[in-house]
């Protein structure tokens, strides 16, 4: 009993890890995406320096939730990522491409544009092969024996493709409302307008995924219509409405900060949605939570100093992007 | 391409890639951090601007060495599900809560802090900004703590037991975390590390001396950095020699394959220098040896017997001839960093540290030195423990993950490729860096090369952020 009741809690913890690394790496992966909608080199100085000294926290949260799945469900750690192997390698090396852009970029003037476009490649690269995982997860994977035992292109349908765009659409749309609050100007305004496209396509694509998910797993339609998560069922949507609502007005009034706030609230209401489909699942319809998790005395152990640590680490990182807070200033360009 | 190699193979190459990538750059930044830290108080406490100019010129240079390591490291981490997820199951349960250890206390801690040390300092102060760089070096030290504790583990496992599914599952976290052989190797690599660094500052030093010896900069670079290869060479030698004696006792295959004995000996083994490890015919060709001194090194004893690889099952035999000569190559490059080092001193000694232009050139050969000695011993190490990767428990053969040779192949390509490119792109860069000399009088970012600290200036001034650099 208080096995379940340790892998739930470490679940949760897991869950919440995933959903920061999103709404954090998602807006500076979506910056990357925009690049090449700038209009001039000045441009992408001052895009890049939005994100410079807190890009490579966001992507920790990436690291843990790779580490902590290992840690606490070995089995679904061992099972999920021989499955999606090649969106995963092709998202390390995207991964690398934008990262080590952050520097290489101000160490050269020949080579500066191929970095702006390593930057960009990468991100779009990441972007899709995560939201590509994403979908891989939700078509459900094949498991046997302690092992993945289906082929190599699983991961890769027509609704695999579908999530990968609208994650994708998803981070473009985080990273414009994010450079609308950190920017000022003509370039704020070139951002606010580049928002428009990409939130209307982010809202069809999430209309078009609660269509069609339903249609991958019927326990996903069972669980959304079963009591007790009906009620969530019905708050989901609604309080999707109120941050698209927001969002579009909050740019129609050229607010700084309620777009980046509403366009980060329509993540959190996706993945909580997500996460309503999945329960009690880890890989859907083959790995419970209980199934999955690691003996009590590893998930004791790990959970002891977690509980002391991942508050820290949200004190100090929420102590860095304080530090760092307030518009960028174009004019300031380097000496 | 890849055409008849096993997706094993694949996957053992892969591996052994990407984490020798992986290993050069903290095998840098550990030390190099450590060295921002120790700059950085020293400006701040003796006022002297060289040091403050040796903090800016060393930021902008571990600023990308940082990086790479931070995008090659994120491939570690996922490669083990990726190309080892039978090993991630069943070992899971016992590494994986130290490698989250690792994130949540060393790679959180660098990553938050590392923006603050480059581009805060006119945000924070400098006594929060020395806090930060102070963190970011505790943080990589930390780091290595925890990864070593958990390759020790697999080396010299301890303190687990196994469930009906097949898990290794932890019984005695003290004895997973302090398991026989981990003091020794946190020891010997976080030595490693610093030797490294100071072979690297060491060597730009003497560069920029060789063209003009009376840079206050570069002179005090290449005066720290002889003055910790002085003084820890000789703790590494000891080290390495603990370290071995410790092997002999858990791992004495491995021993056997770097000492080369194919031959029990029961009456004082001895030191082969050199030879040519013939597996096959089970012998040592072309051999030059030292009777009896193996004996006495491993047993502090002429005649102590030792047994060698004839006792040994082939299978369980892991490549000879990496291991001896790799071995070889680290030992070798010890001992000239200590005649260096010694050189270094002597030099001193006669007051002519900065005008010895022989010293300088040896320098700047050696300045790489330490990258080498790290990859020959993880290579000793790691080759070493074969044909396990937990050893004695788990083949390597057993631990693979169900992917099929053509995925393997071709992330491997991928791999190997965009590797030499972006981070041969990175290694340039930093030698441009290095090739740039450090000038007291024109502190850092308002005259050198474009850095973001700079450009990422608040526009509303905040009351509490004391400007302080020149
Ligand atoms: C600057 C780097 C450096 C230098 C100069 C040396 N080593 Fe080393 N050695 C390492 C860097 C290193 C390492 C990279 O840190 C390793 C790999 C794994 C480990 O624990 O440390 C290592 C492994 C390693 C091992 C393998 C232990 C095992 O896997 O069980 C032994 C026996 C030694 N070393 C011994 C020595 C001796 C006798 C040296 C004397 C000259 C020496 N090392 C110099
Ligand atoms: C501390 C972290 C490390 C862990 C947990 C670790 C673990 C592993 C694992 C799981 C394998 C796969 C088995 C195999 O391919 O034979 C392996 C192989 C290997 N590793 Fe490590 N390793 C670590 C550090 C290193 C480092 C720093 C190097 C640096 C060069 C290294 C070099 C190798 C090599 C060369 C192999 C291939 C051996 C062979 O194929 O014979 N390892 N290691
Ligand atoms: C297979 C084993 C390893 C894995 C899975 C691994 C994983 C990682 C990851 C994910 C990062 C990026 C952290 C971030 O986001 O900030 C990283 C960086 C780092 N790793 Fe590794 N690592 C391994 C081996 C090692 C070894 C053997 C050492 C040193 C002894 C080491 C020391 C570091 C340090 C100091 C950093 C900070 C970045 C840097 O200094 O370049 N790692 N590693």
């Amino acid at each position: 009993m208080f096995g379940l009741e340790l892998s739930f809690i470490w679940a949760g913890i897991i869950a919440l890890s995933v959903l920061i690394y999103v709404i954090l790496d998602g807006f500076d992966l979506g910056v990357g995406l925009l690049f090449p909608l700038s209009k001039d080199e000045s441009e992408r100085d001052v895009m890049m320096n939005s994100v410079a000294p807190i890009w490579d926290g966001n992507e920790t949260w990436l690291v843990l939730g790779g580490g902590g799945l290992l840690a606490v469900f070995p089995l679904a750690y061992a099972t999920v990522l021989p499955a999606l192997y090649m969106p995963i390698i092709l998202m390390l090396l995207g991964l690398i491409f934008r990262g080590v852009a952050f520097e290489y970029r101000w160490r050269t003037t020949r080579w500066k544009p191929l970095w702006d476009v390593s930057f960009f490649g990468g991100s779009l690269v990441a972007a899709m092969c995560q939201g590509i995982a994403l979908g891989a997860l939700v078509q459900g994977i094949h498991i046997e024996n302690r092992t993945y035992a289906g082929g190599w292109w699983d991961w890769l349908t027509p609704f695999t493709i579908l999530t990968g765009a609208a994650l994708t659409v998803g981070y473009a749309m985080l990273g414009a409302t994010w450079l609308n609050m950190k920017l000022q100007g003509r370039i704020q305004a070139h951002m606010r307008r580049l928002a428009w496209p990409f939130a209307v396509a982010t809202v069809v694509f999430m209309g078009v995924f609660s269509l069609w998910s339903p249609f991958q797993n019927v326990e996903y339609f069972n669980r959304w219509f079963a009591f007790p998560t009906a009620i969530f069922s019905f708050l989901v949507p609604a309080l999707v409405a109120a941050a698209v609502f927001g969002l579009f007005q909050g740019l129609r009034r050229h607010w700084d900060i309620i777009p980046f706030l509403c366009a980060e609230a329509l993540f959190v209401l996706g993945f909580i949605g997500i996460g309503i489909s999945f329960y009690p699942f880890i890989v859907p319809s083959s790995l419970t939570i209980a199934e999955a998790a690691a003996p009590d005395s590893s998930l004791m152990f790990t959970l002891v100093g977690t509980l002391v640590l991942l508050p820290m680490i949200l004190i100090y990182t929420a102590y860095t992007y304080w530090v760092f807070r307030g518009k960028i200033d174009p004019e300031d360009g380097y000496h | 391409m890849l055409d008849g190699f096993s997706a094993e193979t694949l996957a053992r190459v892969q591996f052994a890639f990407t984490m020798s990538f992986h290993i050069i750059f903290p095998a840098f930044s550990i030390g190099l951090a450590s060295f921002l830290a120790v700059t950085n108080a020293l400006w701040l406490w003796t006022k002297d601007e060289t040091y403050q100019v040796l903090f800016n010129y060393w930021k902008k240079i571990f600023a990308v060495a940082f990086g790479m390591g931070v995008v090659s490291g994120i491939v570690m981490s996922y490669q083990f599900g990726t190309n080892w997820s039978v090993f991630s199951d069943k070992a899971g349960p016992v590494v994986g809560p130290l490698m989250a250890y690792e994130v949540l206390s060393a790679f959180f801690l660098e990553a938050g802090f590392l923006g603050i040390m480059l581009f805060g300092l006119k945000r924070v102060g400098p006594g929060l900004h020395m806090f930060a760089t102070a963190m970011v070096a505790f943080g990589t030290l930390l780091s290595a703590t925890w990864i070593l504790s958990v390759n020790s583990w697999m080396q010299t496992p301890a303190g687990y037991g196994m469930n009906d599914v097949g898990q290794y599952i932890p019984l005695d976290w003290w004895k997973i975390i302090l398991n026989p052989s981990f003091p020794y190797r946190l020891v010997h690599m976080v030595l490693a590390a610093f030797l490294t660094t100071a072979l690297v500052v060491g060597g730009v030093g003497a560069w920029h001396l060789l063209k003009d010896h009376t840079g206050p900069a570069s002179r005090r670079m290449f005066s720290m950095a002889m003055w910790m290869l002085l003084l820890v060479t000789p703790l590494q030698i000891a080290a390495g020699d603990f370290h071995g004696l410790n092997t002999l006792e858990h791992q004495p295959v491995k021993v056997m394959a770097m000492e080369g004995h194919f031959e029990s000996h029961p009456d004082g083994a001895p030191l082969i220098l050199f030879g040519i490890p013939n597996q096959a015919e089970k012998r040592m060709d072309y051999s030059v040896e030292v009777p009896k001194l193996s004996s006495l090194i491993l047993k502090h004893d002429l005649n102590a017997p030792l047994a060698g690889l004839d006792t040994v099952a082939d299978e369980n035999e892991p490549p000879v001839a990496i291991v001896f000569f790799s071995f070889r190559v680290m030992v070798g490059l010890g001992f000239a960093m200590l005649g260096l080092g010694l050189w270094g001193g002597i030099a001193r000694w006669r007051g002519k540290l900065y005008q010895a232009p022989m010293l300088h050139w040896l320098s700047v050969i050696m300045g790489p030195a330490g990258f080498v000695a790290v990859l020959a011993g993880w290579i000793t190490t790691e080759v070493g423990r074969q044909p396990f990767t937990i050893y004695g428990l788990l083949r390597t053969s057993d631990s693979l993950a169900p992917v099929s040779a053509p995925a393997v192949g071709a992330s491997l390509i991928s791999f190997i490729i965009i590797y030499f490119f972006v981070f041969g792109a990175g290694i340039f860069y930093i030698m441009k860096l290095m090739s740039k000399r450090p000038r007291v009088g024109s502190v850092g970012e308002l005259t050198d090369a474009p850095t973001r600290a700079a450009t990422a200036k608040p526009i509303i001034h905040g009351s509490s952020t004391p400007s302080t650099t020149a």
